[in-house]
């Protein structure tokens, strides 16, 4: 079947193409892009709005199997769809732990019979996420996994951690790991400081992620293997990353839009919402960080959407859940930046869709003849103010509740397929 | 005019506010000196005190405040191991709110969990203590205490002495006593200053003696256990010797200097025996019973503000 998207402000990662174009798809595929004055033929008039690959997320918690009440793969498809997220890569970190091929197996056939988008799945690093035991890696990628993880939880013995990688180098296996430094980071909600000092929260130093990260980043270098740093934070986090590239080590790093967006002073009067793990820091690290995005010092975007229900954030700050959704203001808590001139709509796509696609090995993030019909259409400035009962989440925990932001999805493609709009 | 709704912390008190506070409550120290310690303003209402952490002190402290002034009052401690802690905190308060309480004096173990029940109940509710956060009516009774002594609440050179990190007592005082222009000090080991505390407007000195030298008030807050098993610090013996308040440290500071704690002490740890009962320096019982007054004080605001808008 034909469709042509015509008349759009078409946005190419793979070149930073910004301007007038049209796509003709055929089934599930692109067949053509047309750069320049749209054909006269017939087909959806984008109206000028912009028409880009779809959002690569490759930090999204969803909670199947164990979870469903904060999020099943059923919503977080939906809430995907209107965010123009079109792959997102669910975390391991579920009840049972994703360490079992048939787990892994399970999930990606739930994902895939229930999830409008596309959903892809990284396992467990270590058995049961306990930082001990080697996982089944070649068993897990076989099932589908595209790479190894632990989640938001830390391995914590290095001798461990450097067993990983080793044996992942010898299948190619990418290791994505978080980087906090555990004894530091053990029972804080928020980051050393001022603010947390004033609001008495215990807190854990910045430089807990820098640690971490170069101790990883050294047994990357014994080991050889791919690594990607799931969440970076902290401007210290930045020479060592920089340190290992130079050094020819294939190492990526990811850094969150609630990172780019939103500072500890955003934590107010212990609004629980901004409870996030790590913890929201200084503004000059959310500096560095939309900095390092815009360079490219730091490769990715992602939104490390985490579903926490009502009863787990209506508590004491220490006590509340960490977490907070992200698939559907994903793109608008993005548009801030460009909005504000400090990114260019390419570099965003080659940021949250191109590389993150690039970096799994994921089809996707390219606006190419044979690459899928994974689209979002969008204007960027449309305004609006965001309820969050509206999210189509399970969960309804973020940090954007009846903020302003600007931009509205007027349509999402999977495969050719219409997903959302109308 | 004090116009708020509640008493969440000294944050949001203004040095008007303050002495507006203190005048009153020296008209209530001069009520219980008397044979009949009665008033009448809050006959008809009733005070909660909703404790999540235990206290006996403090909750005596405004069980007969509220008492005096004529409140229905009634305790609860609710310990949090008994039950789970979140059903506990917002459930209770929902529950209690329904019974109509007019003042909800609330303590709690996490920092900002009284903002957080204030948020979801109709009546007027007082911090009597939250996590690391504040202890607003401590700082007002240490205030009350210091201006009867000295006689003015400005201009004087004051040390805060202690577990300044895990102390709401030393965060409400100083907001307290830096709001009315004094110069405070903080003399604490480097493990227990909170990160930022220059920021607060304190001067910050990790030795004692150099901390000492000029003040008028020495405040002791004590140290708490978990700060040793916690290596915080080394042990009990090593503070007592850096920082612990004694008659040779005592002299270092103002001939006419008070000594002042919150209390309970921890005799031979912070503060020695001889000069916690030195009725001529010690100040510490009389903050006791400025504690009462300053509660009933409160109280008394509070409750004559049942209309004012939410902060």
């Amino acid at each position: 079947m034909t469709l042509h998207l015509l008349n759009a402000r078409l946005i190419d990662p793979a070149d930073g193409y910004d301007g007038p174009g049209a796509l003709r798809i055929e089934g599930s595929e692109i067949a053509e892009v047309i750069r320049g004055t749209s054909p006269s033929v017939s087909g959806i008039d984008c109206e000028g709005r912009v028409l880009a690959p779809g959002l690569v997320d490759v930090r999204v918690f969803v909670g199947e199997p164990g979870a469903r009440h904060r999020e099943s793969f059923r919503t977080a498809g939906e809430a995907a769809a209107a965010g123009g997220v079109t792959t997102f890569v669910a975390q391991p970190n579920t009840s049972p732990v994703l360490d079992d091929p048939a787990l892994v197996e399970f999930a990606l056939s739930r994902a895939r019979e229930e999830a409008r988008v596309n959903v892809h799945v990284m396992a467990a690093l270590t058995k049961g996420l306990e930082g001990r035991e080697l996982s089944e890696q070649q068993l897990l990628l076989d099932a589908g996994a595209v790479a190894l993880t632990d989640g938001d939880h830390v391995v914590a013995e290095a001798k461990v951690l450097g067993t990983v990688m080793a044996y992942a180098k010898g299948l190619g296996a990418l290791i994505a790991h978080a980087t906090q430094e555990p004894s530091l980071s053990r029972g804080a909600s928020a980051t050393t400081g001022e603010m947390a000092s004033r609001l008495g929260l215990p807190a854990a130093p910045a430089i807990a992620e820098r640690m971490a990260l170069e101790r990883d980043l050294a047994l990357v270098e014994a080991t050889g293997c791919r690594y990607h740093a799931a969440q970076i934070s902290t401007a210290g986090a930045l020479p060592p990353l920089a340190r290992a590239r130079d050094a020819g080590l294939d190492v990526t790093a990811a850094t969150s839009i609630h990172h780019l967006t939103l500072n500890e002073f955003d934590i107010a009067e212990y609004a629980t919402f901004f409870k996030l793990t790590p913890p929201l820091r200084a503004e000059q690290d959310r500096l560095a960080m939309v900095e390092a995005i815009a360079s490219g010092a730091i490769d990715i975007i992602c939104s490390s959407h985490d579903p926490q229900d009502e009863e787990a954030k209506r508590l004491p700050f220490e006590e509340a859940a960490a977490g907070a959704v992200g698939l559907e203001t994903f793109l608008p808590a993005c548009l801030r930046l460009v909005h504000e001139g400090r990114l260019s709509l390419t570099t965003l796509f080659q940021r949250a869709s191109h590389a993150p696609a690039q970096r799994l090995g994921l089809p996707g993030g390219r606006l190419a003849p044979g690459a899928p019909a994974d689209l979002v259409l969008f204007d960027p400035d449309a305004p609006f103010v965001l309820n969050r009962e509206s999210l189509r989440s399970m969960s309804k925990n973020t940090p954007f509740d009846r903020q302003r932001l600007q931009g509205r999805v007027m349509g999402t493609w999977v495969g050719g397929e219409r997903v959302f709009g109308d | 005019m004090f116009a708020h709704r509640h008493l969440l912390g000294i944050a949001p008190l203004s040095p008007q506010d303050i002495t507006e506070i203190l005048d009153l409550s020296d008209s209530y120290v001069d009520l219980n000196r008397q044979g009949a310690k009665h008033s009448d303003v809050l006959n008809g209402r009733t005070q909660i005190n909703l404790f999540f952490e235990s206290s006996t002190r403090t909750m005596a402290s405004f069980e007969i405040a509220g008492k005096r002034l004529g409140a229905d009052v009634m305790n609860m401690n609710v310990l949090a191991s008994s039950m789970n802690k979140g059903e506990t905190l917002i459930d209770t308060a929902v529950t209690l709110n329904a019974m109509h309480p007019d003042l909800l004096v609330v303590r709690h173990q996490n920092s900002g969990a009284v903002d957080l029940l204030a948020q979801k109940v109709n009546c007027a509710v007082l911090n009597a203590g939250d996590g690391r956060h504040e202890h607003p009516t401590q700082a007002l009774l240490d205030a009350l205490t210091i201006r009867r002594h000295k006689g003015r609440l400005q201009r004087l050179t004051i040390a805060i002495c202690g577990d300044i990190a895990n102390s709401r007592v030393a965060r409400s005082n100083m907001l307290c006593l830096g709001k009315m222009e004094n110069r405070v000090r903080v003399i604490a080991p480097p493990t227990l200053l909170p990160s930022g505390v220059d920021r607060f407007g304190v001067e910050v000195f990790t030795d004692m003696e150099q901390g000492l030298e000029g003040c008028d008030v020495v405040m002791m807050l004590r140290i708490q256990n978990e700060r040793l098993t916690g290596g915080a610090i080394p042990s009990t013996r090593e503070y007592y010797h850096r920082y612990g308040l004694t008659r040779e440290k005592l002299a270092i500071a103002k001939p006419d200097a008070i000594v002042m704690h919150p209390g309970p002490m921890n005799r031979g740890v912070e503060i020695d025996a001889e000069i916690a009962d030195d009725v001529e320096r010690s100040v510490i019982q009389e903050q006791v019973e400025m504690g009462v007054a300053v509660r009933m004080a409160v109280l008394d605001k509070l409750a004559r503000n049942p209309e004012v808008a939410d902060e």
